[in-house]
């Protein structure tokens, strides 16, 4: 018996098979345009993968902003419930979840037993997300992979515009006046965590900390964070799936 | 199931602004305003209509823009372009307007307003508790009855006014029976419609059918009760709504809480139940008693304002709440900054879940309320 857990991001669609003990397999693929699409062809490629058949899912549950958008799914649950029981079941001990996704960040407050205290999400736009990086590192000609590495050491620029229209500019202006990339990427990512660790100042933050979403996968911009926020904050490989397997798990205790 | 009279309560907006046009061509005044804080009886003390001026739709805020700076709350920019643009009948059949000094927004706006059509500002004082406020609004509301004696050609006596007081408070008690039918568990009907019936109430033309139909309103919900009719069932999570008013054309985040499965039980907010709370006395002097009633208006232009946190508990018991959702429009700073007060009297003192959500009356950014309701949702 396994339960499928389908997390519809703006920018990546994640899928995880769970077994009522542990993850058994996991499926990552871009969203692209169409979000319906991409997410039967997740979970085609995830069954195919682990070599599974459909009879042997007992529920699906999708989480993300694509959720309405799938509908072989049985239930959707938002993806705040979803990181928050995701994070609570890698590590009990978490009480505090920051995910930056691609087009919103959110800070999640957890109690003992993984349930949702209190949560907030940035407003209506880009500012201190995935896509703000992506859009930023384009500037500078880089990967978004590649922030991390390239600012570690240098002097951060002050980047003040949190639009991201306007930091481009800001950013396509600081070269100009010969700023090194490196210092350009680290005033971008500090300016990232600034943005975050303000959203997080209003609710009350108990740490360790879960850092999650694709942008978790940058190492620099989590020191800053936990110097920012001034507590622990931690991740792990499946920081990017955090959402997929808390709609598993979320499933397989529904069942 | 749907009170079937609801249709008969929705299709008064078309009959209003027929009405508000006969009336303006047999010569009849008309008194408009926008606020909680006008004292209505005395325009009618003066024989003339008063009705409440548009201001809760997204269409016009374009043609405000023009004028008006773009971050400010969508209900005055809404208002104003109502004004600009024409559209709004019964600013159009208005022969002058009362306005008050409430939000910097306002009073600003009605600077730029008070050059459309004539205008009438109140100054209303920025604390209810001062010793010196109440003299102060009551002889801003005999300034207001010498205004209107002046620009309408009458004579205000204190039996017109009692008549007058009589009547508001005879709307005013039934729209609160009408409120306090959703005290009931589970409620009988929705938010959405008690805020409509609600709302509804400011455009009538003739007051006494406008009471008659509310009378029947409650007769049917009654009688569907009676039957185990309801709205929700009982799990649905209770919810107050409180903060900035809401009409038709800005409830969206009305909508999407019920159609996420909450059930809207008070609305605390001033197109709701606060204006319903406090009678106007009808033993004392008609203007003293008008001056106490509008005074103890707890809105977030008040400073302090703990009549809200106040009306918020009482309200959370009677009617049995869940949780409270507190709607700000962007840029409205009174309630914007108001919301943390709330918040922390809400989780701390009531042991509630609280969600403030800060949105405009734009479809822009429905997805992202929707994930924010159900995520508060799946928490309760």
């Amino acid at each position: 018996m396994y339960s499928v857990g389908i997390d519809m991001g703006s920018v990546a669609a994640k899928a995880v098979v769970f077994d009522g003990t542990r993850i058994v397999g996991h499926c990552l693929i871009p969203t692209g345009w169409s979000p319906k699409e991409t997410g039967r062809q997740l979970y085609d490629q995830l069954l195919t993968q682990l070599e599974l058949e459909t009879h042997q899912i007992s529920t699906i549950v999708g989480t993300g902003y694509g959720r309405i958008s799938l509908p072989f799914i049985d239930h959707k649950i938002t993806e705040i419930s979803c990181h928050g029981r995701g994070a609570h079941f890698l590590n009990g001990d978490i009480r505090t979840v920051v995910d930056i996704g691609g087009q919103d960040s959110k800070v999640i407050c957890l109690g003992e037993n993984g349930k949702v205290l209190d949560f907030i999400m940035n407003d209506k736009c880009a500012a201190g997300t995935g896509h703000f990086l992506q859009v930023m590192a384009h500037a500078l000609e880089l990967d978004v992979s590649d922030l991390s590495r390239m600012a570690r050491g240098a002097e951060p620029q002050s980047i003040n515009s949190m639009c991201t229209v306007f930091a481009e500019s800001e950013v396509v202006s600081l070269m100009a006046e010969g700023a090194s990339k490196e210092s350009i990427a680290a005033g971008l990512l500090l300016s990232v965590s600034k943005k975050t660790a303000s959203l997080a100042s209003r609710v009350s933050v108990k740490g360790p900390v879960y850092f999650s979403g694709g942008v978790a996968q940058n190492a620099l911009l989590l020191e800053q964070l936990s110097e920012k926020m001034d507590v622990e904050v931690l991740t792990c490989e499946y920081a990017q799936l955090l959402g997929a397997i808390g709609a598993a798990v979320l499933g397989f205790e529904k069942l | 199931m749907r009170p079937a009279i609801m249709e008969e309560v929705e299709a008064l907006r078309g009959i209003n602004s027929v009405k508000i046009k006969e009336a303006h061509e047999a010569g009849r005044k008309v008194v408009g305003m926008y606020c909680v804080f006008s004292p209505q009886e005395i325009a009618m003390a003066a024989d003339a209509i008063t009705v409440t001026l548009c201001g809760t739709k997204q269409e016009p805020i374009e043609a405000a823009e023009k004028e008006l700076p773009r971050n400010l709350c969508p209900l005055i920019k809404s208002s104003y372009g109502f004004a600009v643009t024409d559209k709004c009948p019964y600013f159009s059949f208005s022969d002058v307007l009362l306005a008050e000094t409430t939000c910097d927004g306002k009073k600003k706006m009605y600077e730029l307003m008070g050059k459309i059509k004539p205008m009438h500002i109140m100054n209303l004082p920025q604390t209810a508790s001062a010793k010196e406020s109440l003299p102060l609004w009551e002889a801003e509301m005999v300034r207001f009855k010498e205004y209107l004696e002046k620009e309408l050609s009458v004579e205000i006596t204190d039996e017109k006014l009692s008549a007058a007081i009589r009547l508001m408070n005879k709307e005013r008690a039934v729209m609160k029976r009408l409120h306090q039918l959703n005290a009931h568990k589970p409620a009988p009907m929705t938010g959405m419609d008690m805020m409509l019936t609600q709302w509804l109430k400011g455009f009538n033309v003739d007051k006494e059918a406008g009471i008659d139909l509310v009378e029947r309103v409650i007769a049917e919900v009654e009688a569907q009760m009676a039957q185990g009719i309801y709205a929700f069932d009982e799990k649905a999570p209770r919810i107050l709504l409180t903060g900035c008013p809401v009409g038709s054309g800005s409830e969206k985040v009305l909508k999407i809480l019920e159609d996420s499965g909450a059930s809207i039980v008070a609305l605390e907010n001033c197109t709701g139940y606060k204006p319903l709370d406090v009678m106007v006395d009808e033993n004392k002097a008609p203007l003293t008693a008008l001056a106490e009633k509008y005074l103890s208006t707890p809105c977030s232009c008040m400073s302090s304002n703990n009549g809200r946190l106040d009306l918020i508990k009482r309200l959370a018991e009677e009617y049995q709440v869940d949780a409270v959702v507190d709607l700000t429009w962007q840029a409205c700073h009174t309630y914007n900054i108001e919301s943390f007060t709330v918040k922390s009297f809400v989780k701390d003192e009531l042991g509630l879940p609280f969600i403030q959500v800060e949105t405009d009356y734009s479809d822009s950014d429905l997805g992202q309320i929707k994930t924010r309701v159900e995520a508060f949702l799946e928490t309760i």
